[in-house]
């Protein structure tokens, strides 16, 4: 490996243009400690966002060389291109600044798909037993590693196209509950999905299953939810 | 796309398998006895099972076609839902009515 | 920014989506004309020989090859997708599927050039 990086990051809001850095190449060095390098080294005016740097928390992905990758858990021996990096904010999201996008859009999607727990006990009954051996808890466990880092949905080109779809991500995790046999409120998170922006726009392009650090499924979530709205609407429980 | 639109495009899509098959070995017998007008008409003139058979396709690829056509003018075009929802059914109608004539052509003795 | 080379497309399964979408997009253009060509069939049939003997002609041949073609992909393509989106299936088994979709539409292609 040479011993040093051309890295370029975007700078800039909604507007901007790509910037390059110099950055000493070093032994088992991930994408993040290269933008750290550069905000510490030489330009402390660089805004990105992490926390955890060790896959937990979600916060530092971004576009490294064309796709979308969480940077901490990312080595750069292993996506640059002869010593070179093209690191970029998000796609399909406001940028704020830099390599930091805005992840509103997308959070409030989670909740149009009602991706909230809706109880159907209260604290007074006896705690529910879930054996984790039936289908419904399997199948529940779509979701449950997801770390909302937003790699799902920055690859996703139906998201792209149609601005009002809700993403892998947030039907993924509207899959989850739905195989929940504690939750109250199936009816309103089918009929929720169920609409011009929910899981039937889905183009089953797979780039979700591709890329999604965590190894998820989303787009076998969202077949799921075809088929479970598909039969729910034939049922006449909910409406198109 | 909703679900009422997406139950619409994959029923049509299942129905056309075995409908395209038999389509394609239509085109193959007529192509391969090098048919003339004449011979192909001789078969389909008053057949009612010819009838029925392109008019189910006829109308299943009107359907199926015109929700394609909406998803990919939402998708890639400007036009706004409502307006694409309007365009592709226009298109459907335009596909049934051609479709309709042509098999009449075909078909009525 | 959006003029980013977007890598994650060079993909196998994203690719055929797309090739599902642009030969059903094609396979829409394409039916007016035939339903238009069917129409001249009318009475004696002698305007629909005229324009069979026309197609006789090596680029409307080429056309029509191509068209078959593009109906079995779309057909292939179609099978695929209700096929991921019906069956459970694991991450190996939509290669899988890609892949049979693929061979088939090569050995029907391979097979029209045979017949037309």
């Amino acid at each position: 490996m040479s011993s040093e990086l051309t890295v370029s990051l975007w700078r800039g809001s909604e507007s901007g243009a790509y910037e390059t850095y110099a950055v000493p190449a070093r032994q088992s060095q991930t994408v993040l400690d290269v933008v750290t390098y550069v905000q510490r080294n030489l330009d402390p005016t660089l805004s990105y966002r992490f926390a955890c740097r060790v896959g937990m928390c979600g916060s530092c992905a971004m576009m490294v060389n064309g796709r979308p990758r969480w940077t901490c858990r990312t080595h750069v021996s292993k996506v640059a291109k002869d010593g070179r990096l093209k690191i970029g904010p998000l796609e399909n999201l406001p940028v704020i600044k830099d390599l930091a996008t805005d992840m509103q859009p997308f959070f409030e999607k989670w909740q149009d798909a009602k991706g909230v727990f809706e109880p159907s006990l209260t604290r007074h009954d006896p705690i529910q037993e879930i054996r984790p051996d039936t289908p419904d808890r399997v199948a529940a466990d779509a979701a449950v590693e997801c770390i909302n880092c937003g790699v799902c949905y920055s690859a996703c080109d139906t998201v792209r196209w149609n601005p009002d779809y809700m993403g892998p991500a947030a039907l993924n995790r509207a899959w989850s509950l739905v195989n929940d046999v504690r939750d109250a409120g199936q009816t309103e998170r089918l009929q929720a999905i169920a609409g011009d922006g929910g899981c039937h726009s889905c183009h089953t392009h797979q780039s979700c299953q591709q890329l999604c650090p965590q190894s998820l499924n989303p787009t076998a979530a969202i077949a799921g939810l075809k088929r479970r709205t598909v039969q729910a609407y034939l049922k006449g429980e909910i409406k198109a | 796309m909703n679900v009422r639109l997406y139950l619409w495009q994959r029923l049509t899509a299942a129905a056309m398998v075995p409908l395209i098959a038999v389509h394609l070995a239509v085109i193959f017998y007529a192509t391969r006895q090098d048919l003339t007008a004449a011979d192909i008409l001789a078969r389909t003139r008053g057949s009612i099972a010819w009838a029925l058979f392109y008019g189910i396709f006829v109308a299943a690829a009107a359907i199926h076609a015109g929700i394609g056509l909406r998803n990919i003018l939402v998708e890639w075009s400007r036009l706004r839902a409502r307006t694409a929802g309007i365009a592709a059914m226009a298109f459907a109608a335009v596909l049934a009515a051609l479709g309709a004539r042509a098999i009449a052509a075909v078909v009525l003795p | 920014m959006t003029a980013m080379l977007l890598s994650y497309r060079r993909n196998a399964l994203w690719i055929a989506a797309i090739v599902h979408r642009l030969s059903g997009l094609a396979l829409a253009a394409f039916l007016p004309v035939h339903f238009l060509a069917l129409g001249l069939a009318t009475g004696e049939g002698a305007q629909f020989e005229g324009f069979l003997r026309w197609a006789d002609g090596p680029f409307v041949k080429a056309s029509e090859t191509a068209l078959v073609f593009l109906l079995v992909v779309h057909l292939l393509g179609g099978l695929r997708l209700l096929f991921v989106e019906n069956f459970s299936w694991r991450d190996r088994q939509s290669h899988l599927a890609l892949l049979a979709v693929a061979l088939a539409a090569l050995v029907a292609f391979v097979f029209l050039i045979r017949v037309l």
